[in-house]
């Protein structure tokens, strides 16, 4: 390979990211946005989930949750703008506006995980 | 059951138009009749100054690959009678530029399929009094499926990656790459990365799936580059931890 493209390793984390959202992501909308709020699951205490949320392989899962999704977002709608609105010649704002949002979204994840 | 359908077929002469106009012909309804032998009533019976290409009639060559009713299709596989009562429209494949009425211009495709390597590369030919390459079944079926490719070009008229930026290299010629990729008689993959895993290579392709649904032969081109953007990604994270290991 001559230049090193990046291009591989953001299909990969597009391509792992798709994964996660299409298999886990169901999973805590179904949990948190339908069964808990209509109480067809008796839902655990703000106490308990807390002190799961604090564990360290807890972290680390939702970390996943949250970057991967973002990764995936950003290579479907950097394409979706080449694409759907012909905007190739923005690409380096596109590039930042796009893997840049899921970078900022992944650090934020990080940030909040990690001061729980 | 009416006696006649009517084509609307596309005609352009470089020479004379600026884009191609329709012309409309009535040629018989017969059942067994394809597309193509609705043009060729045509040519000989009414128009003699039609251009179109065409070879063997039975979608091994190719070389019939039309635009029937906005859908690419091989005119030699497509019964007149899916499209009863008609009028049904037969342009030239999209995506290509026209040469004459239904004739395309596939230069383009021509200058990447052989930067692919579409052919066994290997690092010592074997002299012939040691025999034949010797090959499992099983290493057969690993590419047979990507081998049934005619270079029909369907897929590129199908294909909106393509439609929108010619320089991405297209399922066909992708499709090729990997099937001697996967044949184990090849140690060529590593010359095609070069080629494929730039940008405008594999990683154009957005994964629409149309060039799989439009193929004659069931090549399923879609699937043959997603699967060759997983061993390009895991090679390109080998290059990246080791270098010099990769090699």
């Amino acid at each position: 390979m001559g230049k090193r493209s990046f291009v591989p390793l953001f299909w990969t984390l597009f391509s792992v990211g798709g994964v996660v959202a299409a298999f886990l992501i169901p999973i805590h909308l179904f949990l948190f946005g339908l069964a808990f709020p209509l109480g067809w699951i008796q839902p655990p205490t703000y106490e308990r989930l807390l002190a799961l949320a604090r564990l360290p392989l807890v972290r680390l899962y939702l970390f996943v949750l949250c970057s991967l999704p973002l990764f995936h977002w950003a290579h479907r709608f950097r394409y979706t703008l080449y694409d759907g609105l012909q905007v190739k010649h923005l690409n380096e704002l596109i590039i930042l506006g796009t893997y840049g949002g899921a970078i900022v979204g992944t650090l934020v994840a990080g940030y909040l995980l990690w001061s729980l | 059951m009416a006696d006649k359908i009517t084509l609307e077929v596309a005609r352009y002469d470089p020479e004379r138009h600026t884009e191609p106009t329709f012309e409309k012909y009535e040629v018989p309804f017969r059942k067994d009749w394809v597309i193509l032998d609705a043009l060729n009533y045509i040519k000989d019976r009414l128009d003699g100054s039609l251009s179109y290409r065409w070879s063997c009639r039975t979608g091994i060559c190719g070389s019939c690959g039309m635009m029937v009713d906005g859908e690419p299709k091989l005119t030699c596989a497509t019964f007149l009678s899916s499209y009863a009562p008609g009028p049904v429209r037969v342009e030239a494949l999209r995506n290509f530029p026209i040469v004459r009425d239904l004739v395309i211009e596939m230069t383009d495709f021509m200058v990447k399929l052989k930067k692919v390597k579409p052919w066994i590369v290997r690092e010592n030919e074997k002299p012939i009094s040691q025999g034949e390459y010797l090959q499992t079944p099983e290493q057969l079926e690993n590419y047979k499926q990507f081998s049934m490719c005619i270079n029909c070009l369907l897929c590129y008229a199908a294909c909106p990656v393509y439609g929108l930026d010619n320089l991405f290299t297209g399922p066909a010629a992708i499709a090729l790459a990997q099937r001697y990729n996967l044949d184990s008689r090849d140690v060529g993959a590593r010359e095609r990365r070069e080629i494929l895993s730039d940008h405008e290579g594999i990683w154009g392709c957005t994964f629409v799936g149309e060039c799989t649904e439009v193929c004659p032969k069931h090549v399923d081109p879609a699937g043959a580059i997603q699967q060759y953007k997983v061993d390009a990604a895991i090679d390109w994270f080998k290059s990246f931890l080791l270098p010099r290991g990769a090699k």
